[in-house]
């Protein structure tokens, strides 16, 4: 007993040590994931980035000034004009009521900090419990140690960072954390069980329906891994337990979110859980069947349930294509369905494929985004081959499925990085442990067994794939153990006459080959961290309503738009009706807190239409067209000065496009030479006439003379030209944000005096401006 | 222009009748000197008076009158004694008191100061006096709007003669312009333009409530920043910090912008200045458009920052020498005439140059108006944040203000910070006077935050230690409670058994191993030696699996694993029947020196079963320890 009890207490230090160790650096790759995201602070400051987040802070100050109640039912009519928004019902709750939560947790503790400050932080904190998400769901799959290299793999993984750097507030956020968490929750359910995760799996499901409507990625990739376990034979009581308790559950749950509502059972995207779902108790009574039955009366039970079974589908699938049939979208949404078909965006809705973040990524953007795990995730999924279990089958489901919605749409490689990094983890330190242990193992014992290890290198290349092979489920205690008592023999047996000293007789590498591997392997890793943190301090960092560039003379700061927002809310009435396009929406009514008519939610085509119709019109056409919309200000975009590329002449042929869609008399060739887009003197005149064209080069020529756009580079068609319904009233220091005013209608009863008049002077500017262009 | 009318008549009425009443009193003001400062938005006139006592009776206050479209926009009022003679002047420390009074038989629409004079004026006597009175929206914008082109042209009217209850002897009048471009002014008698400076005067013997009204037209392209609203917060924190934010809420308070705007340059003839401007901060037209203001700050001010409700506001600088910290500041956008904005500035200021005490109480001594030049407020609240256990709290301020106390919740408080609040309209450049806020304040209490934070994780970490060795099942008769215990200690018998069994293999090896070095150092009794002490471990275990398996049978969770570990047994003590019998016969074989073939026939069939029992082992180790 005593020489049993010395090496147990022995085992039981290393295991706390171990746990403690593990502990130090998850803590570690917490604070790893939350400072390597706090460049756009250090770098900028601390500030709601781009578009969306403007949106959802905007709503999380609603919140928190007037409690979830009013939240819940909030009508927003600052937006939509006329139409306005309910704010409650169209929004995924979960970002805001979780940075609310914070917020209140703070506030009772006195802690004085701001709501922006809350919003702003949300996004890496989550980041650093999405990371902890990682460790545990990996370690569910392959163990400690893969979890911990997944989850440092996921802390700094630049597709996760793009979205979720200090300031960018926006769902996925907390969406990713959610989804992995619940993932996580699943294959615990699955290996263990207990309905007690069941029960926690569908809160943390819910979680994520209220969080994004990327859930639905959950709720198909799911019962697709439970088909695949039924379909390969893997069904067990644990499998349903995981499974049915979160459909029923998740289900209802989900339903209470006003968003989603009744479309969790009512749209295409749920079904196929539903299908599933029945598959499944099917399935659970055969198995009831065969266990009761002996099996000759089972082969005859079988045959029936079979032909019922048939038949209740069928019908089933009748209703299905029936209830699907019947809708005019087939009940899909548009972006779901641009999913399945790609191309379906760009030939049906012109605002779903005009954002850029829908459409496909080319290649770079993997290799800037997953980086090295690109080449990782191979290896990751041989390891999750052997052997096979519930778990890994569920990663190398996820990996294939998000691998083909990232290709589908950019803004889905979110999805695809943490299962890049769950397979890359595992990859990595399965292959650091095979590396590592044939190093130790061969160490104390390097000059006595050189002929060994030559007679394996001719099992070298089996050995690479079988490396494998060592269970990492096994408890390392375990595993610790058994190294311990193979090292008391100090000599490996000459047959190996067991499996296990098979794997471990296999996994022997040359000493000099792991260690010129494990120096590649850290090299790789390294490669990777530097990429991270060039692209989380460079390319992700940026909060876009802020531009710098760098110049000889240093540092220059392009603070335009938050100028012509802070004279908007400043400087203009509080009940006036902002005119832009749909992009600046969101800044508009969080920054300036006024009106617009439409926003980057993009709910309603019509209203976008009119809009994109009025910037595309005629100066007169476009005012009738605001003046209608009750318009009192309209805002444009302009780059041409400092060259500020995405600016609204580039976003131009989209409004054209949208506006067409809706108001046939707009035709897209009509602003086309050649199916050239141009603004030059060869510009058709249609092009040259449009509100656009002259809200945005309006006495552009007077800035240096030439009127040289630095954007397209080149000189602009129409130079001189005056505004007769619409008055300049503010610029920004850089020309990026123009503001005109709608000039009030003219009076009836004089209006033919006055505009005899207004023409004599038009043509009398117009005159005094040529005869000062002749200098030129 | 009619209002101007209107009063000129009450004016003109009021004399009429005061000039009929007798004389208000024996004062005379033998000489009166006014200066009116127009330079910029803030009218800033000073008078100094020479006082005389004309009749019998010593007098202890004097009066001064404003009409009432000046009293209403009087911001400052102080009044020093000149003693000094020659050209020093120096003015005799603090100002006289003052107050409002309201006299009989005077008019209405004329408001009166008191000025107590420290000892009385005998008879004949005469002193000297300065006075200061500071006016805030006295100048009206006309034309009230203008265009981005125009120049800013304003009106400020006044008497020409020193508006007073007494008989004034001899009175001069200087107006200091900003610029020399006058558009008009009322010409009198010996009005002099020269330069910038105007002057009327001087006149003789003027009697009381004597006014003549004056107009000027004149242009001033002064920026008018007026602070709507300014809320000045200064937190102290004995941890030696003291942080001053200042909300502002910012208009320009001069001729209205109209019609359209443009960032374009002015029409300037010097191009290369223009490219210049372009590319540095391009100079916007719109002469009365600010787009800077300097703010001096406190020396040794540290982590300024400059900012409103939407971010950081990237265009300030700064610059800092040991007398003083200059901030200079642009809003986000050249404010035009009617135009707001609003931004926040903080500082953070070292506590020992503000902080000191006397008589076992702490003050804080703080200049009272804004950092920032020229600057006028309407609405200043200051709000002095005292730590939070601060008591018998006092405030001195040198002038009359509003005040009232608060308590602000902060970083961990539980009873929050009292705050004294001090409120005051109208406020000018020459109120930053310094205050005192005096107080007790225990420095133990400084520690209260941080040991109620010490003490907050200590408590957590302890719940977690306890959460983590009390069963907190609920039920501890429960049918699963029970069946879940059981289950574990079943789990550890097995584990046990587990550990037994391995340590047999791992004896077993040590067999072959030592038939191995019997092979090839063909040592008999090394080798025997250790079948010996294998053979005595052996014993030893199968005695302490007895009670394990003992137990396991008796358990009623083990039922299904029990065949397995009984298996597992039996198979491991075969194989180590058979290990040994093929160890002897390999040894006897060596003694008898028998050849390798000859051994290897006699235990082939032992050692194919050896192999085989093994791998079944092994499996059911591995079957077993899944569990």
């Amino acid at each position: 007993m005593a020489a049993s009890d010395a090496p147990n207490g022995d085992v039981l230090i290393r295991n706390a040590f171990g746990s403690v160790l593990a502990f130090l650096i998850l803590l570690l790759i917490g604070v790893l994931a939350f400072s390597i995201r706090l460049f756009s602070v250090i770098k900028y400051e601390s500030v709601i980035h781009e578009f969306d987040p403007y949106f959802n802070y905007r709503v999380t100050q609603f919140l928190t000034k007037n409690g979830i109640y009013d939240f819940w039912n909030w009508f927003d009519d600052r937006t939509w004009y006329p139409l306005g928004r309910v704010i409650g019902g169209t929004v995924y709750p979960g970002l805001t009521l979780t940075a609310g939560t914070l917020y209140w947790f703070l506030h009772s503790l006195n802690i004085p900090l701001s709501v922006e400050t809350v919003c702003v932080f949300t996004a890496p904190i989550f980041s650093a419990f999405a990371s902890w998400a990682t460790y545990l769901l990996t370690k569910e799959i392959k163990g400690v140690g893969a979890g911990l290299t997944a989850a440092a793999l996921l802390a700094m993984v630049p597709s996760y960072i793009s979205r979720s750097v200090a300031g960018s507030y926006d769902n996925e956020a907390v969406a990713i954390f959610a989804l992995i968490f619940t993932f996580y929750l699943y294959i615990k359910t699955l290996n263990t069980g207990s309905l007690f995760y069941a029960t926690l799996n569908s809160l943390s499901y819910f979680y994520m329906v209220c969080s994004w409507g990327g859930y639905t990625f959950i709720i198909n990739l799911i019962p697709m891994h439970v088909l695949l376990c039924i379909v390969t034979g893997r069904y067990s009581s644990r499998l349903y337990i995981a499974y049915a308790p979160l459909v029923i559950l998740g289900t209802l749950l989900a339903a209470l979110v006003p968003v989603v509502g009744f479309n969790a059972v009512m749209t295409s995207e749920h079904f196929a859980s539903f299908l599933v779902f029945i598959i499944i108790h099917v399935v659970a009574l055969v198995y009831y069947i065969k266990g009761i039955l002996s099996p000759k009366m089972f082969k005859v039970a079988l045959a029936l349930v079979v032909s019922i079974g048939l038949a209740v589908c069928c019908a089933m699938v009748a209703v299905i294509i029936a209830l699907v049939a019947s809708s005019p979208t087939k009940g899909w949404s548009g972006r779901s369905l641009s999913l399945l078909d790609p191309t379906y965006a760009s030939k049906y809705i012109p605002i779903i494929a005009s954002v850029s973040e829908h459409q496909p990524p080319t290649w770079p953007s993997y290799f800037m985004d997953i980086n090295v795990l690109a080449f990782l995730i191979p290896a990751g999924i041989i390891a999750c081959f052997s052997p096979l279990s519930d778990a890994s089958l569920f990663a190398v489901l996820y990996i294939v499925l998000s691998v083909y919605f990232s290709g589908v749409m950019v803004r889905l490689m979110l999805v695809l990085a943490p299962a890049a990094c769950i397979l890359s983890g595992i990859a990595l330190s399965q292959a650091f442990d095979v590396f590592t242990r044939s190093i130790k193992f061969q160490l104390p014992s390097l000059s006595d067994h050189s002929h060994i290890d030559a007679r394996d290198a001719s099992s070298e290349n089996v050995v690479l794939d079988d490396t494998i092979k060592t269970d990492k489920n096994e408890d390392t205690p375990k595993e610790r153990m058994t190294k311990r008592s193979k090292k008391k023999e100090k000599e490996p047996v000459e047959k190996p006459p067991t499996k296990f000293q098979i794997k471990k007789r296999l996994s022997v590498l040359p000493f000099e080959a792991s260690i010129i591997a494990v120096i590649l392997l850290v090299l790789l890793v390294a490669f990777y961290v530097v990429h991270c943190v060039w692209a989380a301090a460079e390319a992700y960092s940026a909060p876009s309503i802020v531009l710098t560039s760098h110049s000889n003379d240093g540092l220059h700061v392009f603070d335009d738009f938050r100028e012509a927002y802070a004279w908007l809310s400043h400087n203009t009435d509080v009940d006036d009706k902002v005119a832009s396009w749909w992009d600046y929406g969101y800044q508009t009514t969080a920054m300036a807190n006024r009106t617009v008519i439409v926003d980057n939610n993009t709910w309603n085509n019509t209203h976008i239409a009119t809009v994109g119709t009025a910037m595309s019109s005629p100066e007169k056409a476009a005012w009738e067209i605001f003046h209608s919309l009750d318009v009192k200000y309209v805002l444009v975009v302009f780059g041409g000065l400092v060259g500020y590329p995405s600016d609204d002449i580039n976003k131009f042929l989209w409004m054209v496009r949208i506006g067409g869609g809706v108001f046939p008399h707009i035709k897209e060739p009509d602003y086309l030479r050649d199916g050239q887009y141009r603004i030059d003197s060869m510009a058709t005149p249609t092009m040259l006439n449009c509100l656009m064209y002259k809200l945005s080069y309006y006495r552009f020529v007077e800035t240096d003379g030439k009127a040289f756009d630095r954007v397209r580079r080149t000189e602009i068609g129409k130079k001189y030209f005056k505004l007769t319904h619409f008055e300049e009233v503010f610029t920004t220091h850089h020309w990026m944000v123009r503001i005109y005013k709608l000039k009030p209608p003219k009076n009836r009863i004089r209006g033919k005096n006055k505009k005899s008049k207004s023409k004599t002077s038009s043509t009398t500017t117009s005159k005094r401006k040529g005869t000062r262009r002749n200098p030129f | 222009m009619l209002r101007f009318a209107l009063t000129l008549l009450l004016f003109t009425l009021a004399f009429g009748v005061l000039s009929s009443s007798p004389v208000f009193s024996d004062l005379i003001l033998a000489k009166v000197d006014r200066r009116i400062d127009l330079t910029s938005q803030i009218v800033r006139i000073t008078t100094s008076l020479k006082v005389e006592n004309a009749g019998s009776n010593p007098i202890s206050e004097i009066l001064l009158s404003f009409p009432e479209n000046q009293a209403k926009h009087l911001a400052y009022l102080t009044a020093t004694l000149n003693e000094g003679k020659g050209k020093g002047k120096a003015s005799s420390g603090a100002g006289l008191p003052t107050e409002v009074v309201i006299p009989k038989d005077v008019p209405d629409s004329l408001t009166f100061y008191s000025l107590s004079l420290p000892k009385g004026l005998g008879k004949g006597e005469s002193l000297l006096l300065d006075v200061l009175a500071v006016f805030t929206h006295a100048l009206e914008p006309f034309p009230e709007k203008i265009s981005q082109a125009d120049i800013q042209l304003l009106l400020f009217q006044d008497t020409a003669h020193f508006l007073s209850p007494y008989k004034v002897m001899v009175q001069s009048l200087a107006v200091k312009l900003p610029e020399a471009r006058v558009e008009s002014y009322t010409k009198l008698e010996g009005t002099k333009l020269s330069g910038s400076e105007l002057k009327y005067g001087p006149f003789h013997n003027i009697p009381p409530f004597s006014y003549l009204p004056i107009i000027i037209h004149f242009e001033n392209n002064q920026p008018f920043a007026v602070a709507e609203e300014l809320v000045r917060e200064i937190e102290i924190s004995h941890w030696g910090n003291v942080q001053v934010t200042e909300h502002y809420n910012l208009f320009h308070g001069g001729a209205k912008s109209k019609g359209e705007f443009s960032r374009l340059p002015c029409f300037c003839d010097y191009e290369f200045l223009c490219r210049y401007f372009v590319r540095a901060r391009p100079y916007v037209r719109g002469a009365s458009a600010f787009r800077r203001l300097v703010a001096r700050l406190p020396p040794r001010a540290h982590s300024v920052y400059y900012r409103d409700e939407i971010g950081n506001i990237s265009t300030s600088s700064l610059w800092g020498d040991s007398k003083k910290t200059e901030l200079e500041i642009e809003p986000r956008y050249p404010l035009f005439g009617g135009w707001r904005t609003a931004f926040t500035i903080g500082y953070g200021l070292p506590l020992r140059d503000f902080l000191f005490e006397s008589d076992g109480k702490r003050f804080l001594n703080f200049s009272f108006g804004s950092p920032i030049n020229e600057l006028v407020i309407d609405t200043l609240i200051v709000k002095v944040v005292l730590p939070e256990g601060s008591k018998d709290i006092s405030a001195s301020v040198p002038f009359p203000v509003k005040q009232w106390q608060e308590t602000k919740f902060s970083h961990l408080d539980l009873v929050g910070r009292p705050v004294v609040v001090l409120e005051k309209n109208n406020v000018v450049p020459e109120h930053n006077e310094h205050f005192q806020v005096y107080y007790k304040f225990n420095s133990l209490s400084m520690l209260r935050e941080p040991l109620m934070l010490i003490f907050g994780f200590f408590f957590l970490f302890v719940a977690c230690i306890v959460y983590m060795h009390a069963d907190l099942s609920i039920s501890k008769s429960s049918a699963s409670y029970l069946a879940k215990v059981q289950w574990e200690e079943v789990q550890a018998t097995v584990q046990q058994i587990h550990n037994i069994i391995s340590h047999c293999l791992t004896a077993h090896d040590k067999l072959e191993a030592s038939l191995r070095d019997l092979s090839r150092t063909g040592d008999v009794q090394a080798c025997k030696a250790t079948r010996k002490s294998v053979d005595s471990l052996l014993k030893g275990v199968s005695k302490d699996l007895k009670p394990l398996v003992t137990f396991l049978q008796s358990s009623p969770q083990a039922a299904h694993i029990l065949p397995k570990v009984e298996e597992l047994i039996a198979k491991e003590r075969d194989l180590q029947e058979r290990l040994m019998a093929k160890h002897t016969t390999v040894v006897d074989c060596y003694e008898k020196k028998l050849g390798g073939r000859e051994i290897e026939n006699r235990i082939a069939s032992n050692q194919q079963k050896i192999t085989s029992l093994r791998q079944e082992v092994d499996d059911l180790m591995d079957f077993i320890d899944e569990i």
